[in-house]
């Protein structure tokens, strides 16, 4: 069983849902991503989505969008992240998942990314513009390190769709709250319990729920059907407003993955 | 291994290139968009309308023109221009945007999208929007609205939203990361047309096909004027769509040499150019894998040119397949040659062409001197320069 299976297991028992913290790694810079991340686990965290940044973030919204202009600024790459990969797996047993566009990793190269990020310590990799159609290639070198290549469904998905990524997907499939870039959406609607259902019965593996997702609210509904509550934009928003306030940025995002954590259990 | 002209494949794939690198959220769009396609191809009435709207609204055929004083300036093959300048809206752009709003009518969606760089395409795109009576929004790079200040007051004019874009680089990728991201939330009402052989399939083969009039026509005049195939044909390359559009019906005439025409900006030495198959390397963005300037992180580079559409740091994957396969030679003339080739051809046969074709022309200039006189060289001539006058004349 990998870390994220694993994780799964123990949250399943009990009675609760998994939190997932999307950050970008490298924002505001990657020595704060690092304590960010272990702050988060503090307060109850239970997986970790490090995005790399990327020069044209596509299925982004302006909050995402600019953490990825400012840790592209900051000159943070691919190595850097596997790099901090590594070091948080020296005090942190978190799963951890390295979230982003093909290009960067194909850049890297994919065999070499493979073994690179497996070594680091890392158990998943999302790519958001990799449907399993183009995906054999990668999906042959993660498979050989044991990494999870983790895949998107979205609202708009057919039956179809949701037949091939439940052959193909590894550890958690992500279904998109909604049609749409990331971002926090008011007033966003609930009416994925059935789909959500659908897809675990088919996949035989975890369903999260992630996009406009940034209340305790929002993650108690969620918790009711899904496997796991992904949070991305409103954790970002929080490091944009303190920037390199370092104890000003940890408390707050402290207390609010805390306030989250708190509201991931099934009733 | 010949080429083919059968591809892509079912997967959207020409070779390595092309594919559909996207979100989950878009594939089910697109692949209605691929049924819906395929199935108007088969349909002799969707053809007929193409046809018709080509013929009475667009222009069509346009001209093939002896650029005679031209060739005798230049003392070296015949030269023939073929004339998208004069289309509707004064650009090649529009033999797609017709194409894509009859499929969007078929297709009932009534909410039209579109990126553009120069501005030909987002007029042509506001054009069949006021045409078929389609609510429009065009994505364009805030730089972009600046030199091409006149096409965003014609897009306006014609009923289309102008959003200016403020990210990334400010010019054509960045408003295709901006139109991406609108069709993902909208992606149920919306049709995307996009402007070039690039994207995430079918629009490669779908953009091709529409723009494959250009070079049918061109294979039919010069055969009718000359008796025999050119020997040459040259068109500028940024994401390639007319290049494609005048090479594709010629492609299985080896014979026949085709030279595409990139950007080299300030130079292909330089950081500063949109030479993408010439010095690029093989990626993925924008939904298809094709030659891209990236750095060697992955990240894409901003890419430059005096010529707004050619101001782009990818190219169509067709042409990447085309290029590997030896298909098609691929090269790059500077801003000032270009600049050069705008005069010299406002001169030469009294047409202002557009900053984008001047560098097809600015080749020629080149490479004709040095072909015999029996020899024939087609240029896609693939818009009027009237939007350029201020770029022209700020230089000097």
């Amino acid at each position: 069983m990998n870390r994220i299976e694993e994780k799964f297991s123990v949250v399943g028992d009990g009675g609760r849902s998994a939190l997932i913290c999307y950050l970008t790694a490298g924002d505001p810079s990657i020595e704060l991503t690092r304590d960010i991340v272990l702050e988060l686990e503090k307060n109850g965290a239970d997986i970790i989505e490090l995005g790399i940044p990327f020069s044209d973030p596509m299925a982004d919204g302006p909050t995402i969008q600019l953490a990825s202009e400012r840790a592209l600024a900051n000159g943070t790459t691919i190595h850097d992240v596997i790099k901090l990969s590594k070091e948080l797996r020296e005090h942190s047993e978190i799963p951890i998942i390295l979230f982003g566009y093909y290009n960067p990793f194909f850049a890297y190269g994919l065999e070499k990314f493979a073994k690179d990020a497996k070594e680091a310590g890392v158990d998943g990799i999302l790519v958001v513009d990799l449907p399993p159609e183009e995906s054999e290639e990668f999906k042959k070198h993660l498979d050989k390190n044991e990494l999870n290549l983790i895949f998107l469904l979205a609202p708009t998905s057919t039956e179809k769709r949701i037949d091939l990524v439940s052959d193909n997907a590894g550890g958690f499939i992500y279904l998109v709250s909604v049609t749409g870039v990331t971002g926090s959406r008011p007033g966003m609607e609930y009416s994925l319990s059935s789909l959500t259902k659908d897809i675990k019965v088919k996949s035989g593996i975890p369903v999260g729920i992630g996009f406009g997702v940034s209340t305790p609210e929002q993650a108690k509904d969620i918790s009711q059907y899904a496997d796991a509550v992904i949070v991305g934009s409103a954790l970002v928003r929080i490091i944009e407003k303190n920037g390199k306030e370092r104890d000003a940025l940890l408390k707050e995002i402290g207390q609010f993955t805390h306030s989250l954590s708190g509201s991931c259990f099934k009733n | 291994m010949a080429i083919d002209i059968n591809l892509p494949d079912e997967k959207g794939h020409f070779g390595e290139f092309g594919g559909r690198y996207v979100s989950e959220t878009l594939i089910p769009a697109l692949t209605e968009l691929q049924n819906a396609y395929e199935e108007a191809k088969k349909d002799p009435n969707f053809q007929k309308e193409i046809d018709y709207y080509l013929k009475n609204y667009v222009g069509r055929p346009t001209p093939l023109y002896f650029a005679e004083c031209m060739t005798k300036e230049l003392g070296g093959a015949k030269i023939y221009l073929k004339r998208e300048d004069v289309c509707h809206t004064g650009a090649h752009k529009i033999n797609n945007t017709v194409g894509q709003a009859l499929l969007a009518e078929r297709m009932n969606k009534n909410r039209i999208i579109a990126e553009t760089g120069a501005g030909q395409h987002g007029v042509a795109t506001a054009t069949v929007s006021a045409l078929f009576k389609k609510d429009c929004t065009v994505y364009m790079g805030e730089e972009d609205t600046r030199r091409q200040a006149i096409n965003v007051i014609r897009m306006e004019l014609l009923g289309t939203k102008v959003f200016p874009v403020t990210s990334g680089t400010k010019t054509l990728k960045d408003a295709m990361n901006e139109a991406m991201r609108d069709w993902v939330t909208n992606v149920r009402d919306t049709f995307y047309i996009i402007g070039s052989v690039a994207g995430p399939h079918p629009y490669p083969m779908m953009v091709r096909d529409f723009q494959s009039v250009i070079g049918r026509e061109a294979k039919r005049q010069i055969l009718e004027i000359e008796g025999r195939l050119p020997d040459l044909l040259v068109a500028c390359v940024g994401g390639g769509s007319n290049a494609m559009g005048l090479f594709y019906p010629f492609v299985e005439n080896e014979e026949v040499k085709k030279l595409g025409v990139e950007a080299a900006g300030l130079g292909i030495d330089t950081e500063h150019h949109s030479a993408t198959i010439s010095v690029g390397s093989v990626g993925v963005l924008h939904g298809s894998k094709t030659y891209l300037l990236q750095d060697e992180n992955g990240q894409i580079k901003g890419a430059h040119s005096i010529a707004a559409g050619l101001d782009y740091p990818g190219v169509g994957p067709e042409h990447s397949y085309f290029n590997d396969m030896g298909a098609v030679d691929y090269t790059a003339v500077t801003d000032k040659e270009a600049l050069e080739g705008f005069k010299f051809l406002s001169k030469t046969e009294g047409i202002l062409p557009a900053l984008e074709t001047s560098h097809a022309i600015a080749q020629v200039i080149k490479t004709a001197p040095g072909m015999s006189k029996d020899e024939i060289i087609i240029i896609c001539l693939s818009g009027r320069g009237d939007k350029d006058i201020h770029t022209v004349t700020d230089v000097e």
